[in-house]
């Protein structure tokens, strides 16, 4: 007992660890601060694109999806990491992640959005259509706000995804809360750190992930 | 410099290099065959002890009930290479050793149990209570009931979710490229530090696709097959 103590809940080597760790935190609250909205907004994108009346534009948007999905984002990220320099492109390891998270949140919330529109039934565009609104406020004001009601167990599911997605963002460097506390593990040789960044973890997402179980059995028992 | 290089030249033997892509590609061959290999295992063990833990659940028993709610939220709120570092780097200092296949093997196993077994039980709970009395009224036992009526409807209701969650999973193979696991990640980006040459990555990219485009399409089919369930 004395052992596990010793190697993963070590006192001296939590209050060592803090200070690291709490600026490691800083930075996956940022990540997870621009990731979400900027994903959300390109999701949205291409989900209003597959509504388009032109195929090619509909067509491109279900390659992209597909494409990305296929993709796991650690193996997008790594590509774009070590690939880009080779095309003489040479990005800040943040702008890297940004991007790599953009693509791949992107195609995620894409679909999710795209699900939701096509949720709303057409009588709902034709009816404020008729009344005298653009496509846009009709898209807007009419189809958004039901989609995503329709939608929200998966977009809780998706934000919850991408918050742990931010923990890859260690693999290329970047001193987010994971990074952090690996270091300091190999610092100290003790798992210590990395127990505390679960505990990080865990206050930051437990509350999302019993958001989610309660929209989910909401959602089942609706079938 | 030669003058007839052009950029476009530079771009295809940076990313398309041919000798490059013959010396490696039976190196991402064995990480393709690694990463199909790895993800079948996850899933086959995953969906069953999330099955499992479902079904133990089912039965409401305050202790198991309660341990398996506490276990299926913190696998299910943290990132997976949390448990994979804490595994690998943590567990050999209380005495326990384990290969960087193993653990991303486990990790992934406790995630996908996590998550389907959640799937599962609210696939349970959302079978009408009428279905539970009248199998308990025929004299069928709890446990026959559960098996032979509540089940079969679950499961079926589950299918759209559960499949989207385990191709999700089983992406995370390319996790085990940070404990060495010789996967396809692992393989391109070795490739690609010895040849000094993009193109190995343009080979692992493209088994990536070979290998989960099908699978992305397949879980699209899933879910217009069995969306009109929702109704």
């Amino acid at each position: 007992m004395d052992f596990i103590l010793q190697n993963f809940f070590n006192l001296d080597i939590m209050s060592q660890a803090w200070p690291m760790l709490l600026r490691g935190f800083g930075m996956t609250l940022f990540l997870v601060v621009v990731v979400i909205p900027v994903g959300c907004l390109g999701g949205l994108t291409v989900a209003i694109g597959s509504q388009s009346p032109w195929r090619w534009v509909r067509w491109s948007t279900i390659v992209y999806v597909d494409f990305f999905r296929a993709f796991p984002p650690l193996v997008l990220l790594i590509f774009l990491y070590a690939g880009l320099p080779f095309a003489g492109v040479d990005l800040p390891a943040i702008v890297t992640v940004a991007l790599a998270f953009l693509l791949n949140t992107s195609a995620y919330y894409g679909e999710i959005f795209r699900a939701g529109i096509e949720s709303v039934g057409r009588g709902q565009t034709e009816a404020a259509r008729s009344t005298g609104l653009t496509a846009a406020q009709t898209m807007g004001w009419v189809v958004l706000p039901q989609a995503v009601r329709n939608v929200m167990p998966d977009l809780v599911s998706n934000t919850l995804e991408v918050a742990k997605l931010t923990s890859l963002a260690s693999v290329v460097a970047l001193p987010e809360l994971l990074y952090s506390a690996d270091m300091a593990r190999s610092i100290t040789f003790n798992a210590t750190p990395i127990v505390m960044a679960a505990g990080f973890y865990l206050v930051l997402l437990w509350p999302m992930v019993r958001l989610l179980s309660r929209l989910e059995h909401r959602q089942m028992a609706g079938r | 410099m030669n003058p007839t290089i052009t950029p476009w030249d530079r771009f295809l033997d940076s990313f398309f290099k041919l000798e490059v892509m013959r010396d490696y590609l039976p190196e991402i061959a064995s990480g393709f065959l690694l990463t199909c290999h790895l993800a079948l295992a996850v899933v086959a063990t995953g969906l069953t002890l999330g099955l499992l833990l479902a079904i133990i659940r089912a039965y409401d028993f305050w202790l198991t009930s309660w341990l398996i709610a506490v276990f299926a939220d913190v696998m299910r709120a943290l990132p997976p290479l949390v448990f994979i570092l804490l595994f690998y780097f943590g567990l050999p200092g209380v005495g326990l050793e384990m290969s960087g296949y193993t653990v991303t093997w486990l990790t992934l196993t406790l995630v996908l149990a996590a998550f389907s077994e959640e799937i599962f039980r609210a696939g349970i709970l959302a079978t009408p209570k009428g279905q539970w009395e009248a199998a308990r009224s025929t004299g069928l036992g709890f446990g026959e009931t559960l098996a032979f009526v509540i089940m079969p409807q679950a499961v079926r209701m589950t299918v759209p979710p559960l499949t989207n969650r385990t191709i999700a999973i089983t992406k995370n193979t390319a996790l085990g490229t940070v404990v060495g696991v010789g996967e396809i990640l692992n393989q391109a980006t070795t490739g690609q530090s010895f040849s000094g040459n993009a193109s190995p990555l343009v080979l692992g990219a493209a088994a990536y696709l070979i290998l989960f485009v099908p699978v992305v399409i397949f879980g699209r089919w899933v879910e217009t097959r069995f969306a009109w369930r929702r109704q």
